[in-house]
This record gives C-alpha cells, sequence and structure tokens, in this order.
C-alpha cells in the first residue's frame, strides 16, 4: 500500500511544485502514471522510494512513512522493499550481467549475498531469456536485453514494490512489448505493488489504472 | 566492505588503460627516489667493502682513482705501471707484507691478474674445483669467468692478443686450468689468476723455444761462436707452457726491472702503515701509496651528490606525477556521477560510495607499491654490477 497525504515539494531554484493532496495504491495494484514532460512523475517516484523527501506532508510506502525515516534507515527500507527500474537502465558498464543484477547485494550491507540468491539471480535471468549471457559484460547486450537485466536487478531482493521510470522510454517496439510483458508477469510472479511512469499511453493501458498527473496540476 | 573490493577491482581491471597509466606513474613516483636511493647504497656498500678491505695500495703517480679502480676491481684502464724493484723496496723496510699485480692483459673479457698466492690468503679467496696454479703457464678461474668462458680445470685459456695488427706485440699465450675460485661477490669472480711471471711471460719478457744447442735446431741457427750462439726467425717459440717444454722458458733482463701495475701493501699495524705512508709522502719519486677506501669515499662523495640531484629532480617529477594521477581520479569521479548517484538509488550509502572510491584508489595504488617494490629488488639485484661495470 501506498498512501500520499497532503503532499508538497518543490526542487531548489525552481517555480515548479508538485502538490499531491491524496494517493493510494493498493498492495499488488499496477499503477502507470502519465502526464507531460515536467508534470513531475519522476519526482513522484523519488518521493515514493524515498530518494528525495516532501517539504510537506506524508509519503507512507508498505505500511511505512519513508519521508519521516532518517536517512540510513530509509536506504536500508528501500533496498529491502523497493526495486527501481530506470529508463536508461543505468547498468555498470564494467560488470557482467550477474554481477549488475547482485548489484544491489554488493553496495548493500543490509542484504546478504548467498547461494540462494545467485540461484534466484538466475532463475529471474532464465525467465526473461538472458540466462545463457550471465558472464557476458552488460555492454555487448541489445538495448532490450539491458533493459530485462535492469528489471532483474529491481527484482531480485524480492521486492514488495517496483518502480519503474520509463521502463520503455528507450526501446524499440518489439522489445518494448517484451519488456512490458516481463514487468506486468515478474511483479505479479513476486505479488509485488507496481508503479510505472510511461508516456506511452498504449503501455499505460495494460495497467490496473492510469494515474494522470495533470490531475493533481 | 567486500563487495566494494570486488568492484573496485571489476572496474580497474574494465579501464585497464587508465588503470595501466595510473598504476605506472605510482610506480615511477616510488621506484625513481627509492631505486635510486637503493641502487647507490648497494653500490657503495659492494664498493666500498672491497676498498675497505685493502689497507693500502702502491702506484705511480697519477690518478689514484684509475689506480684504485684497475687494482681491486680490475677496470680496462691500466695505470703506467711500476718496476719490480719498487716492490723489493717496500719488501725491504718490513713495513707491510707486499702482494704484486700485474692486470694488463685479458682473456677475453676477462681481466688476467698476474700476482703471488699471498694474494688469495689476503682476499680469502679458495678453490673450490681443483687446486691452485703451481707453475708457469698455469691458472685459476674466477667462479663468473669459469661459467663464461665454460672452463674447467684440465680446460686451458688463452690470452688475448693486445691488437692484432702490431706483429711485434704480445702474442696469446694457452694457459692451464688448474683450478675454479669459490664464488665471492667481488671482481675476483670475474677475473683469470695467474702467477707473476706467466704475465710476465705474456708481456713478453719471458719465453720458450727450441734448444738451439740441439741438432733439430740447426736451421734457426745464423751464427754460433764460442760464447753466443744468434738465432733466426725460423726458430720456433713456444705458445704454451708444458712439461716438455717449460724448463726451456727464461727471462731476459733484470727481474727489478719487470713491470707491476700496483701492489697492496698489508701493514702488520697502524704504525707500520703511518711510517710507510709517511715514506711515500716524504718522497719525490714517481710512485705515489693511496688508501682505497679514502679514494673510493671521494668517489661516493661525488656520486651522492649528483644522487641528491636526482633525488630532487624526482621528488619535483613525482609531486607532477601525483598531482596528475589526483586530476585524473578525481576527473574519474566526476565523468562517473551519474553512476555513483544510481548506486545511492538502489542502496549505496554516501560512505560507501566513497569507500568504493578509497578502494578503487587502494587496488591502484597497492598495485603501484608492489611493482616498485619488485623493481626496487630487481635493481638491488642487478643495479649494482651494472654500476661497476660502468664505473670501471
Amino acid at each position: 500500500m501506498i498512501r500520499i497525504r497532503d503532499l508538497e515539494f518543490q526542487y531548489q531554484k525552481s517555480d515548479f511544485v508538485l502538490r499531491m493532496t491524496n494517493l493510494e495504491v493498493a498492495d499488488h495494484e499496477r499503477v502507470a502514471i502519465v502526464g507531460p514532460s515536467g508534470s513531475g512523475k519522476t519526482t513522484l517516484l523519488n518521493l515514493i522510494a524515498g530518494i528525495t523527501t516532501p517539504h510537506r506532508g506524508s509519503v507512507e510506502t508498505a505500511g511505512q512513512h519513508v519521508s519521516d525515516m532518517p536517512d540510513r534507515i530509509r536506504r536500508q527500507f528501500r533496498v529491502q522493499h523497493i526495486g527501481l527500474v530506470f529508463q536508461e537502465f543505468e547498468l555498470l558498464e564494467y560488470l557482467s550481467v550477474l554481477d549488475n543484477v547482485l548489484l544491489p547485494y554488493h553496495l548493500s550491507r543490509a542484504l546478504r549475498l548467498d547461494d540462494s540468491v545467485r540461484a534466484r539471480a538466475r532463475d529471474l535471468a532464465n525467465g526473461v531469456e538472458i540466462g545463457d549471457k550471465l558472464h557476458r559484460n552488460v555492454a555487448r547486450l541489445s538495448q532490450g536485453e539491458r533493459q530485462r537485466v535492469a528489471l532483474c536487478r529491481a527484482l531480485v531482493p524480492e521486492p514488495s514494490l517496483i518502480l519503474a521510470d520509463e521502463p520503455t522510454g528507450n526501446l524499440d517496439p518489439t522489445n518494448k512489448q517484451r519488456v512490458v510483458d516481463l514487468l506486468l508477469e515478474n511483479t505479479k510472479a513476486v505479488g509485488a505493488t507496481l508503479v510505472a511512469v510511461t508516456h506511452d499511453r498504449e503501455v499505460a493501458s495494460r495497467f490496473d489504472r492510469i494515474l494522470d498527473m495533470r490531475e493533481f496540476g | 566492505m567486500r563487495g566494494s573490493l570486488y568492484l573496485a577491482w571489476r572496474y580497474v581491471t574494465h579501464h585497464w588503460i587508465k588503470t595501466t597509466i595510473l598504476v605506472a606513474s605510482i610506480t615511477l613516483i616510488i621506484f625513481l627516489p627509492l631505486g635510486v636511493r637503493v641502487l647507490i647504497r648497494e653500490s657503495a656498500q659492494h664498493l666500498t667493502a672491497r676498498a675497505e678491505a685493502t689497507p693500502l695500495l702502491v702506484g705511480t703517480r697519477g690518478s689514484p682513482l684509475e689506480l684504485v679502480l684497475n687494482s681491486l676491481y680490475f677496470g680496462t684502464d691500466a695505470p703506467e705501471p711500476l718496476f719490480y724493484s719498487d716492490l723489493e723496496s717496500i719488501d725491504s723496510t718490513k713495513l707491510a707484507l707486499t702482494i704484486p699485480l700485474y692486470t694488463r692483459f685479458r682473456a677475453q673479457a676477462s681481466p688476467i691478474v698476474g700476482t703471488s698466492l699471498d694474494y688469495f690468503a689476503f682476499r680469502d679467496l679458495d678453490v673450490v674445483d681443483g687446486d691452485m696454479f703451481a707453475i708457469l703457464g698455469e691458472c685459476v678461474v674466477g667462479a663468473r669467468a669459469a661459467e663464461r668462458l665454460g672452463v674447467a680445470p684440465g680446460d686451458a685459456v688463452i690470452s688475448s692478443p693486445e691488437s692484432v695488427f702490431d706483429l711485434a706485440g704480445v702474442y696469446p699465450l694457452k694457459m692451464q686450468v688448474t683450478g675454479v675460485l669459490e664464488f665471492s661477490d667481488s671482481p675476483d669472480d670475474d677475473a683469470i689468476f695467474v702467477d707473476l711471471k706467466t704475465a710476465w711471460v705474456i708481456a713478453g719478457y719471458g719465453h720458450g723455444h727450441q734448444d738451439l744447442a740441439d741438432a733439430t735446431a740447426a736451421t734457426g741457427v745464423l751464427r754460433r761462436d764460442s760464447t753466443t750462439i744468434t738465432a733466426n726467425a725460423a726458430v720456433v717459440q713456444y705458445n704454451e707452457i708444458t712439461p716438455d717444454n717449460i724448463d726451456s722458458f727464461h727471462f731476459h733482463g733484470d727481474i727489478g726491472s719487470f713491470p707491476v701495475t700496483s701492489v697492496i701493501a698489508v701493514p702488520p699495524d697502524q704504525r707500520s702503515a703511518t711510517i710507510l705512508r709517511g715514506r711515500f709522502e716524504e718522497g719525490a719519486g714517481f710512485s705515489q701509496i693511496v688508501v682505497p677506501s679514502d679514494v673510493m669515499d671521494e668517489l661516493l662523495g661525488t656520486v651522492l651528490t649528483v644522487q641528491t640531484f636526482v633525488l630532487a629532480a624526482a621528488i619535483i617529477m613525482g609531486l607532477g606525477t601525483l598531482a596528475t594521477a589526483g586530476l585524473v581520479f578525481g576527473l574519474s569521479i566526476r565523468a562517473r556521477q551519474r553512476e555513483l548517484m544510481t548506486m545511492m538509488k538502489i542502496g549505496a550509502s554516501p560512505g560507501g560510495i566513497r569507500w568504493l572510491i578509497i578502494s578503487e584508489m587502494v587496488v591502484v595504488t597497492t598495485a603501484g607499491i608492489a611493482f616498485a617494490l619488485a623493481l626496487t629488488a630487481l635493481t638491488a639485484t642487478f643495479g649494482p654490477p651494472l654500476i661497476r661495470s660502468a664505473l670501471l
């Protein structure tokens, strides 16, 4: 469950103010956020993830008030409960597919890397059809394959919430459909809630609910 | 911490060109001053140890350094020789044990040192394979020279002619190897030692030839009277001393006028040394007495001055290189802002990011230090012989 109340956020040296009086996303719900550029879609995802904190109001994610948490606790909470997928994949070019999938485990002490995690990473990679490329450097993968690696990276800690920022923005139509399929299937398979930002109405139409940022303007 | 180290390792190995340049820079920063210091210290120890083990050296007046380098390290620039009578005159004072050295000749790259048996006791050199030379025409070979020339007891070495175009010059002498000396990590390892008289035979002061009184030498006799036999060029001269012809070898002239390059003087006590030095310093002869350690200290003083300049230059260059390496690291971190931001989003703490960057620096610096130490160790091992060969 995501619950946002009386939210107000403004970047420094910016006239734009994101205001949101009330937003709720139920557990296991799959919500697409649409809206014009600059309407605050990515900012909203960052607030839900606890990457940024609001100036006013509260953000409750998975039953926790992330906006009130100290930085360290919020970071640990994010690692353990939220999977992030980015428009430009944000993979580390110097790592293999497997190392990129396991990256959260290399970076955070809140996650413990063991054989079961490695097995889960392999299963996820097999599920998105990159299982035969686990030891290949990600720089040698296609765009579609890279986004699948990023999807596995978000799923491997078994989060209860997946936040995807324009996950198909850099993909061709074939890969776009494939990645959306995998995103929806895998989120459902792990029982997670999914909130995705997209410009693509066709993609958005496949979600349970579409949330238009203009409604909050 | 393990995760950061792993990621750091993957980063530096993936960006291997940048890493190689940084490692090479750090290696140079450390190795240049350290290597120079080690090289000079090790070389100085090697050079001074032998000089300090040689109390006094007598030679002709001229460059003390040339005298010491030739007599102790068998350098190629031989000073003007002394007369053997100079050695006899020191002997007559009973102020020191005298050891002659005659270092004019070489066999390929190895110096041939004409000396007496006292030299081996003085330098504490033992024959490990075979026996010490006993008669004219025999030699013992230093450990490295034996290896380089590929000789063992029973083999022969041939002295090299000084000039192939000088028909009136010194002819090669084939010498029997009777023994190989133990390795001493000194210039003695590269030398071939013969009795002083054998060296004089190479120099042409002594020789052996057909017995002119024998009937087989009739064609070589030009004129014969009651006291003198005059031979012509047909008389066979020997270029090898064997048990069959050794009796025919003889010396012409006064042995006192025969040459020695220098004389090692070993006084029994400080008082005798002082008296002996006093006599030479008072005298107006054409010989000089030097304390080898003083001469080497003077040389090393010059070397240390050069070292100071080299170190100053290395430190300035090192600071410049360090600044460049720092800049490369700094620019690299700026270029990776987006990557580091992603890491923060997916779980890394600011401290973890700092630790990751530090880990990369540690990996690169450790590799640089390891290479620098390895190069320094190689320099300490192989540098001093190179320095010695450059000086000599």
